[in-house]
């Protein structure tokens, strides 16, 4: 429970913060943009890893 | 009729097809035509929820967001906070929606803390939230559909039309009719939004960097957040807002009860993040129209992504783009107009009249959708806000149920009756009075630092609605000791 908790904190706290800065460009985006984007991936991928392994799944079935 | 809006009729009649062929060898009772008959699995859950992202917001909020004031707005379109969210609310709403039958959002209030005159309030609240919402959609629908057209049908006449065929559907098959016409939707939407923020970048600047460098040597600090205004804490304090009250929708609520599983919901909240990475290209196609279509001003910046359009391509394809556009206003209309419905009907009326057979209402629940719709298309006429500021109303409002249902779902509900009615009571109130008097924090306290007076009106609401939630809950707990400490307990049916 604990340890499924702190993996789902990290991208809610992660996407708040914000590198207010246009350079250097990646991928063609301005850096704030591109970091925010990343956000969004790792905030999936953190979240199917904690839906795997909640041991909340089981107690349902 | 020119090319562009025979596409838009294809898919209309196409959605209303679909619409009435989903009700088939279903008998339509009330659980069936509210939630679904409580049974959709995760694939079609996942439409189902992930669509309410491809709204028109996606569609011309967010690039019109881009067009007008640059990164804030653009970087507030993801929001991964709504995830996390999820992730951890919906599957207890659901598990106590599943063993106490609870069928709209405002029957949960009604269930968790035994009291009919909560759930009437919550009711009450949410179908005031949901106007602008709906307007929001129908102005959206309006513009596309016009201008997808060359002006030949005006944005009223589209209105109009919109609402007749969404009534259709809604009436007809409920829940069902939605869920299979969100997957049309989004398929359409993914191809056209994709291809065009591709193609702008390209044909115009020759790329993405270019394109982005041409903005920043243009317009400096276009690409970043400004000091104030729409600072990094307003992006922040929205951000973390609309995450909250995103769920407390009536639609969304329905949404949630129609999964099978707790387990579905949080696979569902992991999965649903990867759909918002489309509106990176909602963003491209705004950000590209800002040298090129430079003179849009006002609401007509929502305008943005048509205006590209039409400079670029052949009628058919800006049809295509239209029929994607007014998929995605009617799709969640219609959901926000069965769930606000069933509440009007089952919690306001039912309450009033006890005695109504399930028939009766589910007969009622389905001739209200035209009449909100009507009320609707009123505030359609009436205003003049961009799709943004009526997207943030929207949400100021329903962010004011959020206490109460949290608490609720603690083991030892802090939260009493009394608490609850006074919390969501003043915090609608205070969302009212600024909506009305344009108030935000920087016209109350125009001395104080920028970190303050940019936070978002409906948070700093929000705030003052959880201390008088909980602050009247200890004093009414203290004088009637007998109140019950958990309603599950004391309420099971």
């Amino acid at each position: 429970m604990k340890k499924i908790f702190l993996l789902t904190t990290i991208p809610a706290l992660g996407s708040l913060v914000v590198i207010n800065r246009v350079e250097p460009y990646i991928f063609g985006l301005p850096f704030v943009l591109f970091w925010a984007i990343c956000w969004v991936g790792l905030t999936s991928l953190f979240l199917i890893v904690a839906a795997k392994f909640d041991p909340a799944n089981r107690e349902e079935e | 009729m020119n090319a562009a809006l025979l596409v838009i009729l294809f898919f209309l009649v196409l959605c209303i097809w679909l619409g009435l062929q989903a009700r088939k060898g279903k008998e339509m009772n009330m659980e069936q035509w509210s939630v679904g008959g409580r049974g959709f699995g995760s694939l079609l859950m996942f439409f189902l929820l992930a669509g309410e992202m491809f709204t028109t917001y996606t569609f011309l909020g967010a690039s019109g967001g881009a067009y007008r004031s640059g990164m804030p707005p653009a970087l507030y379109a993801f929001n991964c906070f709504y995830f996390v969210i999820a992730y951890w609310m919906l599957p207890p709403i659901w598990k106590y929606a599943k063993e106490n039958k609870v069928l709209s959002q405002s029957d949960f209030y009604q269930k968790k803390y035994n009291s009919q005159a909560l759930g009437i309030l919550v009711a009450i609240i949410s179908v005031v939230a949901v106007i602008p919402y709906l307007v929001m959609q129908l102005k959206g629908l309006g513009i596309i559909v016009s201008e997808a057209s060359y002006g030949s049908i005006s944005p009223q006449m589209a209105i109009v039309a919109a609402v007749i065929a969404v009534t259709i559907y809604v009436t007809v098959s409920g829940m069902h009719g939605a869920a299979w016409t969100a997957i049309i939707k989004d398929i359409l939407i993914l191809g056209v939004v994709v291809f065009m923020g591709f193609y702008f970048p390209f044909h115009y600047y020759g790329g993405i960097q270019p394109m982005f460098e041409a903005i920043h040597t243009a317009k400096k600090e276009f690409l970043i957040f400004p000091e104030q205004g729409l600072s990094i804490s307003w992006f922040v304090s929205a951000t973390i807002m609309t995450a909250l009250a995103f769920y407390m929708f009536p639609h969304m609520m329905a949404g949630i009860f129609s999964a099978k599983s707790g387990k579905s919901l949080r696979i569902n909240a992991g999965v649903m993040p990867i759909y918002q990475i489309i509106i990176v290209f909602s963003l491209l196609i705004g950000f590209s129209a800002v040298i090129q279509v430079p003179d849009l001003k006002g609401p007509d910046t929502d305008l943005a992504l048509f205006k590209m359009a039409k400079l670029s391509f052949d009628p058919w394809f800006v049809g295509l783009i239209g029929a994607a556009g007014a998929m995605a206003a009617l799709i969640p209309s219609s959901l926000v107009l069965t769930a606000t419905s069933t509440i009007l009907s089952k919690n306001i009326y039912k309450v009033w009249k006890p005695n109504t057979t399930d028939q009766q209402l589910a007969k009622l629940t389905k001739m209200l959708v035209p009449i909100i719709a009507l009320v609707t298309l009123f505030f359609t006429f009436n205003g003049g806000d961009s799709i943004l500021t009526l997207y943030l109303m929207s949400y100021s409002f329903m962010v004011q149920l959020f206490p109460a249902l949290f608490f609720s779902l603690w083991k030892k509900n802090p939260v009493t009756v009394q608490g609850a009615f006074a919390g969501m009571i003043v915090g609608s109130i205070l969302v009212i009075y600024s909506t009305i008097a344009e108030t935000s924090l920087a016209t109350l306290f125009p001395s104080w630092p920028n970190v303050i007076k940019d936070l978002d009106i409906g948070l700093a609401v929000l705030l003052i609605n959880i201390a008088v939630t909980l602050g009247v809950s200890v004093v009414t707990r203290k004088t009637a000791a007998s109140v019950n400490d958990d309603a599950d307990i004391s309420n099971p049916a």
